[in-house]
């Protein structure tokens, strides 16, 4: 089901070029400004000039694999939902939540080579980049995306299975992005949001979809402790979201059933 | 429905003007049509308008939060940048009110759907710029007004008769450019299939650097704004002069004023483009 996940979106050649030229653009332009930023308050949020320009990249990089705009599977949910073709979906043997998981992962992976490698190596051509060499650190990145692009998947299930109640998803997939985008570090990193309301969007399962996965990149939770309670953390929301994925399902599939009978 | 109206069609067809009425009365019907279906969800509607205004608010309250850090960006106050970035913000709204789903058009080249668009008995361009008319961008038109009305209820610009005309001229010409953007784009599709995040780049890239003071980028970048895609006619040429600021480039004082020119200019091309590239179209049969 990953396999047919990458294969899908491979098939979007110019799509995809489109897009690693669009993050390159955006990334170039956010990098500008962050360095008029960290120019007047060097040091801000805890990083570095260098380390502020790779949030922006690397954040350029996975935006489209963790789906941060929207976009994604949970719409094609919706549309199976509204035209009835999920019934079909709940007889398959295969379990519907996995099913999509499965989908969803093989197209990040395929978005993060596609669309995410090379806009990072423009950004770390132009600009000077904060990458660590230690293969340890990106090991412990690469499991921390994972369970970034799980959260987040966990997260677009639960949009997708709203529409068993709101016929309509654009509404809420609108909404869900807004926060989405605000809540990650997309928009700034968390850590310069000031006080309690930094505070509290940093516990939010939002900051384990980019926030955190940057901050492994960086090394920012220093030791192997810091870096097991980031993991921790991701992993928590990944299991909890994951689990109330499951229950609105079954909710949804008992809705199903009266509705048919 | 009037008898003589297969008479008007033909005579209508020739003059320029009256395929222009065509078009425009085309747009208006299917605008019409979507706003009906989109009143259909009212409920999802109004949460769209919404989500619309605050996916744009947000922007500004992460600008917002960078000023709680810092005095100036690039030199220039959190006002001055509200006024930047409500004015980029309204005409990319309008722009992506009347035209914004021009970028459908690879998706319709690809499904084939374009073909049924090319047998009605109206322009293509205002079927495809009418396609899935989205009322709740309007969300993102209030909010940029908003912010660009709180920037200068707190501004303190010596406001001269040219100053006030420039603001209203700026936003609406900055449409007109971000528009030609949209309709080059959308012919761009034509060659390059489903291209339609390039027309991104352009256009929200585009507006996300024009919301920043052009202090904050180098040399090279502003002048390919300038002079290779006129972006900086959208608002930070006239908002400079309004600011009693220095114009970049070393260019003169009244190049503030030739927004609407450069909207006109860029329609030339875009429209030329988009032509060919409904002339070249062939149909992928399906």
């Amino acid at each position: 089901m990953a396999a047919g996940g990458f294969r899908r979106y491979a098939t979007y050649g110019t799509a995809t070029a489109a897009g690693v030229f669009t993050n390159t653009v955006f990334g170039f332009i956010v990098a500008y400004t962050y360095i008029a930023l960290w120019d007047e308050r060097p040091g801000l949020g805890g990083y570095d000039q260098a380390q502020a320009l790779t949030f922006v990249w690397v954040s350029q990089a996975m935006l489209a694999a963790a789906s941060l705009l929207g976009g994604g599977f949970q719409e094609e949910v919706q549309e199976r939902i509204r035209t009835g073709d999920i019934a079909v979906d709940l007889y398959r043997p295969a379990d519907l939540q996995l099913w999509w998981l499965a989908a969803d992962l093989g197209r990040a992976a395929f978005q993060l080579l596609g669309r995410g490698v090379v806009p990072l190596l423009a950004g770390a051509l132009a600009f000077p980049l904060a990458l660590p060499a230690d293969p340890a650190r990106w090991l412990l990145f690469t499991v921390s995306v994972v369970l970034a692009l799980t959260v987040s998947f966990a997260v677009r299930y639960l949009l997708g299975l709203a529409a068993f109640w709101l016929m309509d998803g654009a509404g809420i997939n609108m909404m869900a992005a807004v926060v989405t985008i605000f809540c990650s570090g997309m928009l700034l990193p968390l850590t310069v949001f000031p006080g309690g309301f930094g505070e509290l969007v940093r516990l939010l399962p939002w900051s384990a979809m980019l926030q955190v996965p940057l901050d492994v990149l960086l090394g920012t939770h220093a030791g192997a402790g810091g870096a097991a309670r980031a993991l921790g953390f991701q992993a928590g929301w990944a299991l909890v979201l994951l689990g109330a994925g499951r229950l609105v399902q079954s909710a949804a599939t008992r809705k199903v059933v009266i509705q048919g009978g | 429905m009037r008898d003589d109206r297969g008479v008007r069609d033909v005579r209508d067809v020739v003059s320029w003007r009256g395929r222009a009425r065509e078009g425009l009365r085309g747009y208006r019907l299917i605008v019409a049509m979507w706003i009906r279906s989109t009143m259909a969800y009212r409920a999802s509607f109004l949460l769209a308008s919404f989500g619309n205004a605050v996916i744009s608010l947000l922007d500004f309250v992460a600008i917002a939060v960078m000023f709680s850090h810092i005095e100036a960006l690039g030199g220039f106050t959190l006002p001055e940048v509200a006024l930047l970035y409500g004015t980029c913000s309204v005409s990319l709204g309008l722009a992506d009110l009347f035209l914004g789903n021009t970028d459908r058009i690879g998706l319709r080249i690809r499904d084939g759907s374009l073909d049924t668009m090319l047998v009605r008995p109206v322009p293509v361009l205002a079927q495809v710029a009418a396609d899935r008319f989205a009322l709740r961008r309007l969300g993102r038109i209030t909010q940029g007004l908003a912010v660009m009305t709180w920037g200068i209820s707190v501004l303190e610009v010596d406001w001269t008769a040219g100053k006030v005309l420039l603001v209203p001229v700026m936003v609406v010409a900055g449409a007109g450019i971000f528009a030609a953007v949209l309709v080059a784009g959308a012919a761009f599709q034509f060659i390059a299939g489903d291209a339609a995040e390039v027309q991104n780049s352009f256009t929200y890239g585009g507006c996300t650097m024009l919301q920043y003071p052009p202090t904050v980028f180098g040399r090279d970048l502003l002048r390919g704004v300038t002079f290779v895609v006129p972006l900086a006619f959208v608002n930070w040429l006239p908002a400079l002069y309004v600011l009693g600021r220095p114009v970049p480039l070393g260019l003169p004082q009244w190049t503030a004023f030739l927004s609407p020119l450069v909207a006109f200019l860029l329609f030339l091309p875009a429209s030329l483009a988009w032509r060919a590239g409904v002339r070249s179209y062939r149909s992928t049969g399906s």
